[in-house]
């Protein structure tokens, strides 16, 4: 199933990823190669197969809850491009 | 040839025996890092500060008779590991002037057993990519011919250890990107079970997937560096208490072991080359008493398929968080969706953008269940039938990689051909098992790569094999740099 021009703006737009035309269009001819090679998997026998979500079995890990402190504020922010009065600073989110 | 081409046990030795420093042995890699590097371009960073005030902390644990097996030992990490206070960009121009303000599980173990971080190695951004050519910054080289990329994506790695730049490199093992560079470099690559090493601090490409790994230049070396930073940990929950054998793993054995060779591994996708630098090694490993048998794996055709859908899936999700928020590149826009737009489009690389677009795409509604339940089903297939090999073999013998190093530039325009480059490492991956890689020959004067695989947490019974082989396979030596 090919993927079309629209379909792959509409997805590089919920990946928040600004494209130009010719990026467009060179990822649009490399995915639907590889889409092409996806489709070898329909081939597989799988009903009835489980769909794993690890490649080893994980069980969930309990600990006790206990107070420790966290990174210090001002080294958190170390590496933020923006901030003040110790936030992370963005462009207004609600007009 | 000086300090730096010993094996990590003769630095050991002299160490201890005081025959020289760790600053002495500290500095005779940074002087090869300063020789080499400039032709090499393994590293992203290097910290000769950092290397020689851990060196001199390694001499105090060693003269006090504290020392590990790892104390003064050089080790580089990829540049995808979180080091504190050292710079970690995953060789993406979106975390470029990133130094953490935390230290991840792997590089604290390290550095608490004494041994020297010397820098962090190039890679492909990100981890995607089979030969550090998608590097946001330059290509590293292979030692054995610069025209040829030294595999990837834990490319710098492989290089440094094989041009004697560090005798121990760490790189992290998503489809194959410690093993396969170790293959193109000629050096010892392997990648742990899934769940042995702590993923704290690896920045996550496929989390499923993702397994730190060790390159150095003979078994016993990788051994060392694997025991170095294996364990459970709190701060990575799919972290597992699992038995290993030290002893068992430095016994080697072959003799009587049950080694299956699945046809498919050989097929037209592998090299003439490095078929018969493979089936030379087996050879030897039979004289030396392995039993081995041909058997028939259809579903792992299926692999680099099942791959290249669940690792971008998990990637697209992963790679949500750089959003110029907290950390990273920032590029500014009017509101906040446009920041985040304009700073991924600037920081991200173009194989980096495609692969999350892949991933955002078989995790849409409509063609979830055709592209990623179906390769969840598929590795679920693909694990069964290699666990079942495991009930009547100790392991699986194979190619590592299905050519040896290429070209820099020859497959760049084409995303298929180096995709597969990952055919016969990306299985492993896709049951969690531990399998390494061993130099079996040269062709053509680039080294060829054996891959043993076994059963999870087998890596006791791995090792004993694997140094077994290692002593019938031929030796390589080391590249003559020009």
């Amino acid at each position: 199933m090919p993927i079309s021009m629209d379909e792959l703006r509409q997805i590089a737009d919920l990946a928040r990823l600004r494209l130009s035309d010719a990026e467009l269009e060179a990822m649009h001819s490399d995915l639907n190669r590889v889409l092409t090679h996806f489709t070898h998997l329909q081939e597989l026998q799988l009903a009835g197969v489980e769909v794993s979500a690890h490649a080893v079995d994980s069980r969930s890990v309990w600990e006790e809850d206990q107070a420790a402190d966290g990174m210090p504020r001002d080294r958190a922010l170390a590496n933020a491009p923006s901030s003040e009065a110790g936030l992370f600073l963005v462009p207004t989110i609600i007009e | 040839m000086g300090l730096e081409s010993l094996s990590v046990g003769e630095m050991r030795s002299g160490l201890r025996e005081r025959a020289f420093s760790a600053r002495e042995l500290a500095e005779a890699h940074l002087t090869q890092i300063t020789k080499l590097d400039p032709r090499i371009r393994a590293f992203i960073t290097v910290d000769p500060e950092r290397a020689l005030s851990s060196a001199d902390r390694a001499q105090e644990m060693l003269d006090n008779g504290r020392s590990n097996p790892l104390t003064g030992i050089p080790v580089a990490l990829k540049d995808n590991m979180i080091t504190e206070g050292l710079r970690t960009t995953c060789a993406s121009k979106i975390l470029e002037n990133y130094i953490p303000a935390h230290q991840g599980t792997a590089a604290k173990s390290l550095e608490d057993a004494g041994s020297v971080i010397v820098g962090k190695t190039n890679m492909d951004e990100f981890a995607m990519g089979t030969s550090t050519e998608y590097s946001a910054f330059f290509p590293t080289r292979n030692p054995w011919n610069t025209d040829c990329v030294p595999g990837g994506s834990s490319g710098g790695s492989a290089a440094a250890v094989a041009a004697c730049m560090a005798p121990i490199a760490y790189g992290s093992d998503t489809g194959g990107s410690v093993r396969q560079p170790a293959a193109l470099s000629g050096v010892v690559g392997f990648k742990p079970t899934y769940g042995r090493v702590s993923r704290f601090g690896l920045v996550a490409f496929a989390s499923s997937l993702d397994q730190i790994g060790p390159f150095a230049r003979n078994v016993s070396d990788v051994i060392d560096a694997f025991e170095a930073v294996v364990g459970i940990d709190r701060a990575d929950s799919t972290t597992v208490d699992r038995p290993y054998d030290q002893e068992l793993a430095r016994a080697p054995s072959i003799k009587g072991k049950k080694l299956a060779a699945p046809t498919e591994m050989f097929s037209s996708h592998v090299a003439p080359e490095v078929r018969a630098s493979v089936l030379a090694a087996m050879d030897a490993l039979s004289n030396a008493g392995a039993i081995i048998e041909e058997v028939s794996l259809p579903v792992i055709e299926h692999g680099v398929s099942t791959y290249y859908i669940i690792a971008p899936a998990e990637a697209s999700s992963n790679l949500a968080r750089f959003d110029g928020v907290r950390y990273g590149l920032r590029e500014e826009g009017d509101n906040s969706i446009k920041m985040m737009t304009h700073t991924r489009s600037r920081g991200f690389g173009k194989e980096v953008q495609e692969r999350i677009v892949i991933g955002t795409y078989v995790l849409s509604s409509g063609y979830y269940d055709a592209f990623y339940a179906k390769a969840c089903q598929a590795r679920t297939l693909m694990k069964r039938q290699i666990e079942a090999l495991f009930a009547d073999y100790d392991g699986v013998v194979c190619p590592t990689s299905p050519t040896t190093a290429f070209p820099l530039g020859d497959k760049l325009d084409d995303p298929m051909a180096l995709k597969l480059a990952d055919f016969c490492t990306i299985p492993a991956n896709m049951g969690g098992f531990p399998a390494i890689s061993l130099p079996c020959g040269l062709a053509n004067g680039l080294p060829v790569g054996l891959q043993l695989v076994a059963n999870g947490f087998d890596e006791a019974k791995l090792f004993s094999i694997a140094l077994a082989a290692e002593e019938v396979l031929p030796k390589i030596g080391l590249p003559n740099i020009v």
